[in-house]
Formats: structure tokens, C-alpha cells, sequence
């Protein structure tokens, strides 16, 4: 296991890859939901402090291997999963590993905005009072406040912090939400789809987040749009039918694909 | 007379259908034309056509009947029997007998005379109603035929028929609304005509038992209703201490921790104990669980009744558990995953995402159905009637008897009663208020769960 | 406008105490659930047990068989065989006499009333109608079952008191002293006060212990004054003292020696379920109250099965979407939360009072359940027509079926099952409801087995609150006999449901 953590980045890997610490590296993984088999023998390097893209047709199962990462896939009973995914060098599927912990260092951003029907500062706080990351009120009150202007929420909804939180509009919600994952300072940001639900006004203000968080999280996104991969992520994936086609440089993928259906894909051809 | 009415009406209507359908059938092969309709639904037409035109005479005319045949019968008595209701019905009964031949002893003059008019009558009326019935109906018929064309729109005529008795079917729901509205009513209003619904609403005694006597002692009928409101509301309180966390919790296990073999095992013991008959747990309440409270509350120096609200309550709580799980489970289902994932991704474990999540989401769900499960112990009688008792102590004590207002609507009904004294007429009056809490409880508790719905969908 | 100044972010420590603290917290809560569903199903089995050890005796009874000459001249003095006259013939003498004749040592009269007291008044009909089913008897001598009393046969069912019997050891001797007795033995294992002696056909019931004798009073006189030799003799303890149970220690005596012989045994009590309600325990059955149920549950069956399945046609299919509709589904869901009691009300006053229908009959009683559970059998209707695809009701409208057509002959057929498995479902709630029959009326004591509609007539709810008030313990078996019926009923109608829905479940 150490040995293969260690080994040297190929010559071939991502520039992202070779320029970043190593985050997430998953090898051989295979998901199974009952019978159907949704991810076929995936292995993937994903840098720290970096945006990290997964494009893909629906059903390509770029959401499963997200899921994956945080073991969200744990709360279907019919999955089961093979393979390694680790975490600096850690295997999350471990049997001694605490899931609860886990996910705790894996903030996770859904779809469709899923604010907790509670006040926005309770949403927020939601995460640092499990995890009893607060000494004291005025503690908790500045990590509320902190991660409200991180997520970039703040100065809209300073005024009525006890409002609740599904009064937000959808752009709003979805930035609580952010807001809500990186109260726990996690050390993974988890996006499926996030803006999927939005319009393109709080599309934009939520990619300009997810480009300022960069600096401090490994953020994975998984996104419908190419032209969204394109503008946020360093590093792009493309799955196609339970495969990992293709990883590379987003700037390499969108313009020279190696695969015959990542082009394909990227100009239109299916999807 | 009835019975050979109706006989005539099925000949007449299979006749109908019979004659219609034949009669549209030569019509095809006679004039060689296309029908709008097939056969049958001609038939149905005149059927249907007929069925209603001898319901609607019967309906009219049968009461009539009965009112002419008791007229002619009483025209020879003395008006002051008429007037009378129970000797009324005693001499109905006896001209009854005479006419049938099965009465006992010497009639007297006035009775035969009675009896005679009554059979003269009653042979006039039979005739009467049959005969109208049979020429009404072989009108019908004959309009019926004469209708019949090729062009005639049977199908569409007889689907409209039946649209209508589909309606008059659903009615009968308003209809039972309306029944009982009125039956409770009309009698709580000669209750309130006699004692004041203030009286009856704050009074702090109860004691239904009005004199028989003039003289007698300590029986003058006092109806305050709140030594029965404080009973129903002391058992229905110890009745949801036990139902509400054993439902709520059993409905949280089922709806997030459960397998689905668990479920399959737990769903059954719920459902089996919703469907155990009320008066079998008021026999357990009665015989099993009043003694063993009474013996241990005894030996722990209590002072137990042997009919103890907490021996109704405990066991009616059992009773209401599974409306409170189920209802509670199909809400917390309805908390959308999402939610729960939401909770999850931030590193909560199950309990923490339920209590902080999913049950304030349901809370209103939840809500609404404890409030169902109130509504349920409130209008709740075997049970109280078997375990609790008769008088209507004012005590908050659980180990004190009470009584509710279901158990005094029942006491105050079975057995011989007049229908005019307080007493009697008293039990539609707590019939009333039962009838309006519950539907109040019902009716908010409903109107909760689909605002909970809407903002779910 | 975005704060990204804020330094290093605080990672989540590896906070041991307080995961470990949510830990349990999460053990703890998932308990809590297992709790109250084991409390829930702990109290179920209580209650099925309760009622299985309370109700099974109910379906037992102890019967004497005595051998008795069926006398032709006290049955059918002139050999008519007219079934007429049998039925006026003696047959209550020949049973006592047959008895009496068991116990040829029980001469005063007291005891003798007593004796016969261990009999059921019901036993000379029993013997009435063995003699009128089989004429031939008369005049032969004949094995014929006689019934104890409700007392004697708890006694012997051992719900009275605990007995323990234990041979004597050791010769017995009796003498008197005044008006009590002075027994001693050579033996040991000696008995304690209130232990019953048994010797010489005679009983002694001990009083005080001093040094080896006992001082006894007499319960039953002995044949002879011997003493009895080692085994000859025996103690008899009841673990119930005599002032708390309904036989006293001679008629337990008298029933100890009854069993001893083989004479008293217990049967299988079919006339649990063939005869009606009795104010004498041990002749009380459930078949009145069981024909007054099936004929409310037709009518119940015959009025809310067409209404509730044409007013869920209507509603579901037919209705058009305006207030009216709207009143009739809100109308719909209330009356299903309406108390039963009320729906009894409605029962008095309109049925009994304003249309003038006969109290106590099945057909009042069917009237008001199937407006009880009409609500039911319409939501259930309803779900299974919704569960019907709308793709086969297009196709039939398709190939030129009017509305009617389609939802008659193809959307009504499959969802006939639903429909079947609501109906019985609201039909076993209709078995069980009890209160609004109390209402009608449906609470009297009646023998006769109602056949009509319009007949006196109780239900088996009903049979199982009377007999519950009644102060006998015999009656409080049959009560819980009673309960054991209905429940078997529903759990048979309920199984029904269950295997029709599996049966015909689809996956569309």
C-alpha cells in the first residue's frame, strides 16, 4: 500500500497532478447497485487544492464515484463497492474508520439546494455543533459568520439570520448549503451538479465561489454543462457508460482529446 | 304490502329490459338500419326508466297509505289514546292481532270496530298502491317501446341513469353527516330547551339521575360537563404518555433503522394490535391490568381504585399506538432523502440527523397525527365503558375512578328510557360535543398534514 | 466581498471523548426504538396469553357419566313414542337418583341439596334430548352424560384451588374427643392445620398440631371407627383456603372422589357453539351472538359494498372537479374519524326512533355499521382504481368504449381484488365494533338463536361485554372463550385479505 503511494507521478500524469500534492487517489473501484453494475474498474488521482471535474452523459455513474468518496453510498442498502479510495493515503473503506468522521472532513454539495427547514444561522451551525467544534457561543457565531462570507452569502442575508433557511431563493440556498459544508472546515468539497437547478446569474456567482475555495479545498464538481467544467476545474474526467474514458488538464481535454468518445462527447455528438 | 310491491317492480323492470331489447332487435333485422345503441342498452333504457318511475310512486305514496290505513283504524277511539304514544302503539298492536287472528281475551266493541276498518283499509291500500304501481309501470314500459328507434341515444341515456345512482351512492356520505348532524341536534336542542347550555358546559357536577318522584331525596339532575371533560381528558392524557413515545419511537425505528425483514416482522405486530376489537382490551383493561394496578399500587400504599383511570388510559394508550406509529411513519417517509443526505454529508450520525432533521421536518406530520390519536382516545368507549367507571369524580388522581363522556353516553342509553326526560336527552347533548371535538381535532389534524404535503411535493 | 483572509482553516480534531460521547447517544436512541417496539410487542403477547389461559377452558366441560334406566313409566307410560309426550316425561328424578345413589353415605338433607348442587340444572334437558333423538332407550338401561355445575367444574378444572395429595404413612387411628377428634399415627410426615384426613370413606379436617396426635374436626363420618392401615388413608391439602373459593371441602371432597373414580372427565364442550346465552355459566354459548353477527355483517356486507364501490367509481372516475365533490371527499375523511358511539347515536335517533325499526334486530345494527364502515371500503375502493393503470382504460376508450364501457368492463375487473381486500378488511372491522350496536339496542340477554333479520338478536362483541360484567368466573371463561372466537374470526378474514392481495398483486 505505502509503496504505492509513494511511487513517483508518471511523466504522463496531468500537469495538475505533478504541480499539486496527491488528495484523493482511488484504484480498481467498482460499484454495484443490486445487479447493475455502475462503475467498472475506476483509478483516478485527484490534486489538493484544486477543482476537479467529472463530465459525462446521465447515468455515466460520475455521481456514484462522487458518492463514493464520502461513503454517502453506505445509506443504500443494495450498493456494495470494491477497490481502494484513499484519502491521504488513508483507505476510507477501511473497516476501523469512522464514517462519521469521515464525511466530516468531506463537506458535500447535492443538485437540488437542501437546506435543513431551520433558521440560516442553524443551518450553518448545524455542522460545528455535532462535531463540537465551538467552545462557546461567540465562537460558533464567528465560524457562522466566517463561512457565511466565505460561501459569499453574508452580506444578503446578514439582516435575517434567523429567517428560515428554505425562504432563500434557489442561488441562496444552494450557497447556504456551501456555506453549511465548509462550516466544518472540511478538507474535500464534494459538488454534484451544483448548479443544476440554478439560473445562470447564480450559476455564475456560485462558479466564481467554487474558484475562490480552490485555494483551500480539493473541490470535486461533477457538472451536466462542459462549458461549466471548462471554466471552474483544473483537472477533467470524462466517464462514459461505468468508465473512466479519460483524465486529464481541462485545458488539454477540451482541446485535444485522446479518446474517440470524449470528443464525441465534448463537441455534441451524444450526451 | 311492501313485498309484493317490490315483485311486481323486479317483474316489471326484467319485463322492461326484456321487451326493449327484443323489441330493439327485430328493429335491426326488420328495417335492416344500423342501431346507435346495441339491444341490451335499449332494454336497460325502459328498465331503468321503469325502476325509477315505481321507486318515486312507492316512495310517495306508501306513507300516504300508512297514514290513511291508521287514520280509518283510530277513527272509532277516543282521541287521548292517539295522542298517546305508548297507547297508541299498544292498540295498534292489538287491532294488529285482531286482524291476524292471535289475539287474546274478549276485544271490545271499539276494537273490532278499529280492526275492521283497519283490514277494509289496509285491503284498500294494497290495492291502491299495487295497482298504481303495476299501471304506472306498464305505462313506462309502453312509453318506452314506443321511443325506440334505431337513432335512439339508449346508451348514452341509460350511462346518464347510472352517472346518477353512481352520485346518489357517494351522497350517502353527506347524507350520514347530515343523519347524525341532525339526529344529535334535534335532541341536544330539547335538552338545552330544559337546562342551560351554560349549566351544561361549566357545571362541576354531573348527576344524570332526575327524580322519578317528586319526593325523592337527592336526585334532582345536575349536568355539568366538566367532571366528564376532566375524565376523558385525564385517560386520554395517560393514554398518549404511553402511545406517543412508544408510537413515535417505534415509528422512528421502522421508517430509519429497520431492515426490510424487521419491518416485516414489527408492521404485523402493529397491525395486529390495530385490529384487536375495542372490547377486548377493555376486557384485558378490566379483568387483567385494573387488579394488577390495584394490587401493586396496594402494596406500594397506594390508595387504587378498582376501576382506575390509569388502568383505562394504560391500555387505550396501547390501543393507539399504531395510529400514532403508522401516521408518524408515513411522515417521517415523506421527509425527503435529500434532507437526511444533506445531514449525513456534514458527518451526523443517524440519531443526530433524525433529531435535528427529520423530526422537525415531520413535526407538523407528527402533529397531526398525535392529534388523530386524541381524537381516536377521545371517541374511544368499550375500553372506558369496561375499565372505568360511572362517577364523575373532579380529581386529576390517575389512581382515582372518572368517567368520560362516551362511557355516560352509553349508560345513559342502554336499558329502558323515555325519550323526553333530561336524563336521556342529555346523552345527545354529550354526543354533540364529542361529535364537534373530534371533528374539529380530525378536520385541523388534516388540514395540517396537507400543508406538510404540499410543501414536500 | 468574499472573505477569503480567514487563516488556516481549524481541521476537525480527533475529538475521542465527544465522538464517543455521540456514539452512545446514537446507541442509545436506536434503543429507545427497539424498546418501545419490544414493550409494544410484549404487551400483545400478554394479552394473547391472557386470553388463551383465561378462554381455553371455555371449550372444555366436565361431565358425570352415570348409568341410569331410562324409565318407561316416568317417560312414556303408554308406549306412544309421540315425541310430544316424551318431552313432558320425568327425567330430572332419574339423574338425582342415579347420583345420589353414588354417595349412599350422604343421608341429611342439607347435604343432600348440596350434593345435588355439584349438578347442572341443565343436565335433565341434556338427557331430554338424548332420550327424543333415540326412542329406542326408553325402557333400557343407558350410559348418560350428566353435566356438573359451573363450580364443579371449575373445581375440577383446578381454577379454584390448587389440591395436593399425600399417602399416609403409617396406621391411623380416631378417637373421639367431645366434639372433635384426636387422630394419631405411628408414621411421620405428619400434616399441618387445615389439611383434610381422608379414611374410611370418612374426611377429618386437621385443626392444631400437639405432640403426635392432631386434633381434627369432622368433615365427613367415617364407614367404621378403625383405624386405617399405612396407605388405607391419605392427606388431601387445598392451597386455596375454603372461605375464598365457591366449593366448599366436602363438595371438594365429594368432587376429589368423583375424579378418583373416573366418572367426572373432562369433554370437549361443543355446546360452547351450539346453544345461545344462559344465565347459567356452564350452558352458555356463543351461537346466538354468533348468528346475531353474521346477519348484521350481511346486511352490513349487502348495503356497503355496492354504495362504497359506486361512490368510489364516482369519485375517482366520474366526479367532476367543483365543491360538491370537494364537500363529499372532506365529508368522506371525516366520517371515518367520527367515534363509533356517535354513528349509534345516529342509529337511536333516525332508525329506531324516526323510521320506527325494530330495536335489537341485525337489520338496524348491519344499517348503522355499514354506514361505519362505508368510509373504509370507499378509500379502499378508490386506491385500488387509482392502481389500475390509466393505459388500459385509454385503450378501451381507444378501440370506441364510452367512459362506462371502459371503466365497467376493463378498470373495475382488476381492480375487483382491492376492492375484495378493503371490503374485508372494513368487514372485520365491522365484527369487531361493539358500541354503536350497544346503542340499538343489541344488548339484551337473549336464548333464542335469532334466524331473521328483524329478530332479537346480540353479536358476539356484544356477548363478550355481558357475559365480562357477570360475576362468575366461569362466566369470565367464557368470556375470554368468547374473544378466543371472534378473534380467530378476524385472523381468518384478515389472512384472507393478506393471501387475496398477494394473490392477485400485479407489477404493472
Amino acid at each position: 500500500m505505502d509503496a504505492m503511494i509513494k511511487t513517483p507521478v508518471a511523466p504522463s500524469a496531468p500537469r495538475i497532478a505533478r504541480e499539486k500534492p496527491l488528495k484523493i487517489k482511488a484504484r480498481n473501484v467498482d460499484v454495484y447497485y443490486g445487479d447493475k453494475h455502475a462503475i467498472n474498474d475506476l483509478s483516478i488521482d485527484i490534486p489538493d487544492s484544486a477543482v476537479s471535474a467529472f463530465i459525462g452523459p446521465s447515468g455515466c455513474g460520475k455521481s456514484t464515484f462522487l458518492r463514493s468518496i464520502n461513503r454517502m453510498n453506505d445509506t443504500i442498502p443494495s450498493c456494495r463497492i470494491t477497490g481502494n479510495v484513499e484519502i491521504d493515503g488513508r483507505d476510507i473503506y477501511d473497516k476501523t474508520l469512522d464514517v462519521v468522521q469521515l464525511r466530516a472532513r468531506i463537506g458535500m454539495v447535492f443538485q437540488k439546494p437542501n437546506p435543513f427547514p431551520k433558521s440560516i444561522y442553524e443551518n450553518v451551525a448545524y455542522g460545528p455543533k455535532i462535531h463540537g467544534l465551538a467552545k462557546n457561543k461567540a465562537e460558533l457565531e464567528e465560524i457562522v459568520v466566517t463561512s457565511l462570507k466565505k460561501a459569499g452569502l453574508f452580506e444578503e442575508v446578514k439582516d435575517r439570520l434567523d429567517h428560515s433557511g428554505t425562504s432563500l431563493s434557489g442561488g441562496q440556498q444552494q450557497r447556504l448549503c456551501i456555506a453549511r459544508a465548509i462550516a466544518v472546515n472540511p478538507e474535500v468539497i464534494l459538488m454534484d451538479e451544483p448548479c443544476s437547478a440554478l439560473d445562470p446569474i447564480a450559476t455564475a456567482r456560485i462558479e466564481e465561489l467554487i474558484d475562490e475555495l480552490r485555494q483551500n479545498f480539493c473541490i470535486v464538481i461533477v457538472t451536466h454543462s462542459m462549458q461549466q467544467a471548462a471554466r471552474v476545474s483544473q483537472l477533467t474526467a470524462f466517464f462514459h457508460l461505468g468508465n473512466l474514458v479519460e483524465v486529464g488538464d481541462t485545458d488539454d481535454i477540451f482541446t485535444s482529446p485522446r479518446d474517440k468518445r470524449t470528443q464525441d462527447y465534448i463537441t455534441g455528438r451524444f450526451g | 304490502m311492501s313485498g309484493t310491491y317490490f315483485v311486481i317492480l323486479a317483474v316489471l323492470v326484467g319485463a322492461g329490459f326484456l321487451l326493449g331489447a327484443q323489441r330493439a332487435r327485430g328493429l335491426r333485422s326488420d328495417t335492416g338500419s344500423a342501431l346507435h345503441s346495441l339491444p341490451a342498452y335499449h332494454g336497460l333504457y325502459i328498465a331503468a326508466a321503469v325502476l325509477t318511475v315505481m321507486m318515486a310512486i312507492y316512495v310517495m305514496a306508501a306513507p300516504l297509505a300508512e297514514h290513511y290505513v291508521l287514520r280509518q283504524a283510530f277513527g272509532a277511539f277516543d282521541p287521548s289514546i292517539i295522542a298517546e304514544q305508548l297507547q297508541r302503539d299498544a292498540t295498534l298492536r292489538d287491532i294488529q292481532n285482531l286482524v291476524a287472528g292471535s289475539y287474546q281475551g274478549e276485544p271490545s266493541d271499539t276494537l273490532k270496530a278499529g280492526a275492521a276498518a283497519y283490514a277494509s283499509a289496509s285491503s284498500l291500500a294494497f290495492w291502491g298502491l299495487n295497482g298504481l304501481g303495476v299501471l304506472a309501470g306498464l305505462a313506462v314500459i309502453f312509453w318506452g317501446l314506443s321511443r325506440i328507434q334505431p337513432e335512439l341515444r339508449a346508451r348514452n341515456q341509460f350511462e346518464h341513469f347510472v352517472k346518477y345512482v353512481l352520485l346518489a351512492c357517494s351522497a350517502v356520505a353527506v347524507l350520514t353527516t347530515i343523519g347524525i348532524l341532525l339526529s344529535v341536534v334535534f335532541e341536544a336542542a330539547q335538552f338545552f330547551s330544559k337546562i342551560s347550555p351554560i349549566d351544561f358546559l361549566f357545571g362541576l357536577q354531573w348527576s344524570p339521575q332526575t327524580a322519578m318522584r317528586a319526593d325523592q331525596v337527592g336526585s334532582s339532575g345536575v349536568f355539568g360537563i366538566v367532571p366528564l371533560i376532566v375524565g376523558t381528558l385525564l385517560i386520554t392524557i395517560i393514554a398518549m404518555l404511553v402511545a406517543g413515545p412508544l408510537g413515535l419511537f417505534s415509528a422512528i425505528y421502522m421508517a430509519e433503522y429497520a431492515t426490510p425483514p424487521i419491518r416485516a416482522i414489527v408492521k404485523p405486530i402493529l397491525e395486529i394490535l390495530a385490529g384487536i376489537p375495542t372490547v377486548v382490551l377493555g376486557f384485558f383493561a378490566a379483568l387483567t391490568v385494573a387488579p394488577l394496578i390495584r394490587s401493586s399500587g396496594q402494596s406500594l400504599g397506594f390508595d387504587v381504585a378498582s376501576e382506575s383511570a390509569l388502568a383505562a388510559g394504560l391500555v387505550m394508550g396501547m390501543m393507539i399506538i399504531p395510529f400514532v406509529s403508522s401516521l408518524s411513519d408515513d411522515v417521517i417517509n415523506a421527509v425527503p432523502q435529500s434532507l437526511r443526505d444533506g445531514s449525513y454529508a456534514m458527518g451526523a450520525t443517524k440519531s443526530e440527523t433524525i433529531k435535528k432533521v427529520v423530526l422537525p421536518a415531520a413535526l407538523p406530520g407528527i402533529v397531526s397525527a398525535f392529534m388523530l390519536a386524541i381524537s381516536r382516545a377521545i371517541g374511544e368507549t368499550m375500553i372506558v365503558v369496561m375499565a372505568a367507571g360511572l362517577a364523575a369524580n373532579l380529581t386529576f388522581n390517575p389512581l382515582a375512578a372518572v368517567t368520560t363522556v362516551t362511557v355516560q353516553i352509553k349508560t345513559l342509553l342502554v336499558g329502558d328510557q323515555e325519550f323526553d326526560s333530561a336524563k336521556t336527552l342529555s346523552a345527545f347533548a354529550l354526543g354533540l360535543v364529542l361529535f364537534f371535538f373530534t371533528l374539529a381535532l380530525n378536520y385541523i389534524a388534516l388540514k395540517i398534514v396537507q400543508r406538510y404535503r404540499e410543501q414536500y411535493d | 466581498m468574499t472573505d477569503t483572509a480567514i487563516a488556516t482553516p481549524r481541521r476537525i480534531g480527533d475529538n475521542d471523548a465527544l465522538v464517543a460521547r455521540r456514539y452512545r447517544a446514537e446507541r442509545r436512541f436506536k434503543f429507545y426504538g427497539i424498546a418501545a417496539i419490544a414493550v409494544t410487542a410484549v404487551f400483545l403477547m400478554l394479552l394473547f396469553a391472557d386470553v388463551l389461559v383465561k378462554g381455553l377452558p371455555a371449550f372444555t366441560e366436565h361431565r358425570l357419566t352415570l348409568p341410569i334406566k331410562v324409565d318407561q313409566a316416568a317417560i312414556d307410560p303408554q308406549n306412544s313414542k309421540d315425541p310430544k309426550i316424551i318431552r313432558t316425561g320425568d327425567f330430572d328424578s332419574p339423574i338425582r337418583r342415579a347420583f345420589r345413589d353414588l354417595f349412599p353415605e350422604v343421608t341429611t338433607r342439607g347435604d343432600r341439596k348440596k350434593l345435588m348442587g355439584l349438578l347442572s340444572s341443565g343436565a335433565a334437558d341434556d338427557f331430554r334430548a338424548m332420550v327424543m333423538r333415540d326412542p329406542a332407550l326408553i325402557g333400557q338401561d343407558a350410559k348418560v352424560p350428566v353435566l356438573l355445575s359451573d363450580d364443579a367444574d371449575q373445581y375440577l378444572k383446578g381454577r379454584q384451588t390448587g389440591v395436593e395429595k399425600f399417602p399416609g404413612q403409617g396406621t391411623m387411628t380416631v378417637t373421639p374427643e367431645g366434639e372433635q377428634f384426636k387422630l394419631t399415627s405411628d408414621g411421620v410426615a405428619l400434616p399441618s392445620p387445615g389439611d383434610i384426613i381422608r379414611m374410611n370413606g370418612g374426611a377429618f379436617r386437621v385443626l392444631s398440631l400437639s405432640n403426635a396426635a392432631l386434633l381434627a374436626e369432622q368433615v365427613m363420618a367415617p364407614k367404621t371407627p378403625a383405624p386405617a392401615a399405612s396407605g388405607a388413608w391419605d392427606i388431601v391439602r387445598f392451597t386455596v383456603p375454603e372461605n375464598n373459593r365457591r366449593i366448599d371441602d366436602q363438595e371438594a371432597l365429594w368432587l376429589e372422589h368423583l375424579k378418583e373414580q373416573g366418572i367426572a372427565e373432562s369433554n370437549i364442550a361443543w355446546r360452547f357453539f351450539t346453544s345461545g346465552d344462559s344465565r347459567e355459566p356452564e350452558l352458555a354459548g356463543i351461537r346466538g351472538a354468533l348468528m346475531g353477527s353474521i346477519l348484521t355483517l350481511l346486511v352490513t356486507l349487502f348495503l356497503c359494498l355496492p354504495i362504497g364501490v359506486a361512490a368510489a367509481i364516482y369519485l375517482e372516475e366520474f366526479a367532476p372537479k367543483n365543491r360538491f365533490t370537494q364537500i363529499i371527499e372532506l365529508n368522506i375523511n371525516n366520517l371515518a374519524a367520527v367515534p363509533s358511539i356517535v354513528f349509534g347515536l345516529l342509529g337511536l335517533a333516525m332508525f329506531l326512533n324516526f323510521f320506527g325499526l325494530p330495536r335489537s334486530a341485525p337489520l338496524v345494527g348491519g344499517l348503522v355499521l355499514a354506514l361505519l364502515v362505508l368510509p373504509t371500503i370507499i378509500i379502499a375502493s378508490r386506491a385500488a382504481l387509482r392502481a389500475v393503470p390509466p393505459s388500459i382504460k385509454e385503450a378501451a376508450l381507444g378501440v370506441g368504449a364510452s367512459h362506462q364501457q371502459a371503466v365497467f368492463h376493463h378498470v373495475l375487473p382488476l381492480a375487483m381484488p382491492g376492492i375484495m381486500t378493503g371490503t374485508i378488511i372494513g368487514m372485520a372491522h365491522a365484527l369487531g365494533e361493539t358500541a354503536p350496536l350497544l346503542m340499538i339496542g343489541m344488548v339484551a340477554f337473549i336464548v333464542d338463536i335469532p334466524t331473521g333479520f328483524t329478530d332479537a338478536a346480540t353479536a358476539l362483541p356484544i356477548q363478550i361485554y355481558l357475559w365480562s360484567d357477570l360475576p362468575e368466573i366461569a362466566f369470565q371463561s367464557k368470556t375470554a372463550g368468547a374473544i378466543i372466537v371472534l378473534l380467530a374470526f378476524l385472523f381468518v378474514m384478515n389472512a384472507a385479505a393478506i393471501m387475496l392481495r398477494k394473490r392477485f398483486e400485479r407489477r404493472w
